[in-house]
């Protein structure tokens, strides 16, 4: 490291007085918002900060950078841990080009929003069973571990078919594999575990084939058995479905509640208007942007964004919260505005990687919250925003709890 | 509501194209146009089902390509 890049701001800020609203404060700020500043990493490398809604919308987009971990000059926050073949088998998060558009075209149909409609009953019924664990829970209750959690796993559990009675097992290692402070020999420890086990899983489904009409078994069918795709690439894409597809839903739903019912009026309007349910999500996904420490890429050929010529092999990190809150798209971006037409936000992403669970997500978010609101039309939060622990070292921003009474 | 006051897009009709070969699957053009855009069965891709959008649909074909994170909706 040269004694310039020492000098260099870290990148990413851990701050817990910041509260679970504002991706940074206004001191980070100064330090941050740029449009394109650099930056130092823990690992003692440097990247390039891009925090501008129209330098994130075009660095996602264009082809020049890579997703690809394993590339010179990728931006990483640890070391990676030594990986054996297997263990990337399958992973289209950090594939480029042709590579991940075959696997990522394998699932697109699943998750298309006629597919999506399809399951809403599911949704429905999950929701439901849901609120009365909640119901019988208290009041009071944690409304992240009887509702927020359990509602999104045991959907993707039902459409992966995965049996949710092993939640304990893949939530408390989904956990592990997003928190930055994690030692790499412990993440590829547990990455090993939940590979073993979804391994398990689907020998299992391979050696009593019974026709059933869940994702991987669908795939082990119409994929795995004519040779098109190999079980090791199967095991990293169910993985990756199955933590995406909790972790992500659950925080959201749990800063969403503690968001809404801040103000009476705002969380009346689920109750009261749920026409309108459908575009407060759009807002809450802006807001909240849970992928806080932001989304990584390198260079692969030499670029300009946002005025900066970023070199092949540089790193660079896209922050899509602070895209988000960019006042050239969002009016006062820094309100959260129920009334907001918030189709322009990025929360999931932008470019070919852009989450493919999306519709899914919604589905999900506004099915809940809106069942929430008319089941417990007088729930409140009994602490504090500072008084929640915030969840600063994940990649996937959230709430460990959140006490609520009715 | 008179021609004249109407927003300007809702009055003209815009052709549509799309590249399946860059398309991502991610439907943000089904939830923004409906009419216009749908998801092929098959594999999730983009299909056109109209290649001259209904007359009305013109801002919201050019705000599903804006919000396609692929690049794969060209209006002209």
């Amino acid at each position: 490291m040269s004694a310039v890049e020492a000098e260099l701001p870290l990148w990413p800020p851990v701050n817990p007085t910041r509260g679970p609203f504002a991706p940074l404060d206004e001191a980070e700020r100064q330090r941050y918002v740029g449009p394109v500043r650099r930056v130092r990493l823990p690992t003692g490398a440097a990247a390039w900060l891009v925090t501008r809604h129209a330098d994130v919308r075009r660095l996602l987009r264009h082809p020049a950078f890579s997703s690809d971990v394993n590339r010179p000059g990728f931006p990483l926050l640890r070391p990676l841990p030594p990986r054996l073949a297997e263990d990337n088998k399958g992973g289209f998060l950090q594939m480029d080009g042709a590579e991940h558009a075959r696997l990522r075209r394998m699932l697109t149909a699943e998750f298309m929003i006629k597919n999506v409609r399809r399951i809403e009953p599911l949704i429905d019924r999950t929701v439901e069973e849901s609120l009365d664990a909640l119901a019988a829970a208290g009041p009071p209750a944690d409304l992240v571990s009887t509702f927020a959690l359990p509602l999104p796993s045991m959907v993707i559990c039902h459409l992966l078919g995965v049996p949710y009675a092993d939640h304990d097992f893949f939530q408390t290692r989904s956990r592990t594999l997003l928190d930055r402070g994690m030692p790499p020999e412990r993440i590829q420890h547990d990455v090993g575990e939940l590979r073993a086990y979804l391994r398990a899983l689907i020998d299992a489904k391979r050696a009593r084939p019974d026709g059933s009409d869940d994702l991987l078994g669908r795939l082990i069918r119409e994929r795995v058995e004519p040779g098109e795709l190999d079980v090791g690439e199967l095991v990293g894409m169910a993985l990756l479905l199955l933590i995406a597809g909790h972790e992500t839903t659950a925080n959201m739903i749990g800063l969403s509640v503690l968001l809404l019912t801040r103000e009476p009026g705002r969380y009346a309007i689920l109750r009261d208007d749920p026409d309108r349910t459908a575009d407060l999500v759009e807002e809450l996904l802006r807001y909240l942007s849970i992928v806080r420490t932001g989304l990584f890429r390198v260079a692969t050929e030499d670029v300009e964004i946002g005025g900066r010529a970023i070199r092949a092999g540089e790193g660079v990190i896209v922050l899509i919260a602070l895209a988000n809150r960019d006042e050239e798209v969002f009016d006062d971006p820094d309100r959260f505005d129920p009334y907001r037409q918030a189709h322009q936000q990025v929360a999931f992403g932008f470019g070919v990687h852009q989450c493919i669970g999306q519709p899914l997500a919604r589905a999900e978010l506004r099915i809940a919250l809106a069942a929430l609101a008319r089941r417990f039309p007088d729930l409140r939060v009994t602490a504090a925003p500072e008084e929640l622990t915030t969840r600063d070292n994940s990649v996937v921003f959230g709430l460990d709890a959140l006490p609520v009474t009715w | 509501m008179t021609a004249a006051d109407r927003p300007v897009g809702e009055k003209r009709t815009v052709r549509v194209e799309v590249d399946r070969d860059a398309c991502c699957g991610s439907g943000n053009c089904v939830l923004t146009a409906p009419e216009v855009f749908t998801q092929d069965d098959a594999d999730g891709l983009v299909l056109l089902l109209a290649a001259a959008p209904p007359v009305g649909n013109a801002e919201l074909v050019r705000r599903a390509a804006d919000l396609c994170p692929a690049g794969a909706i060209r209006v002209v």
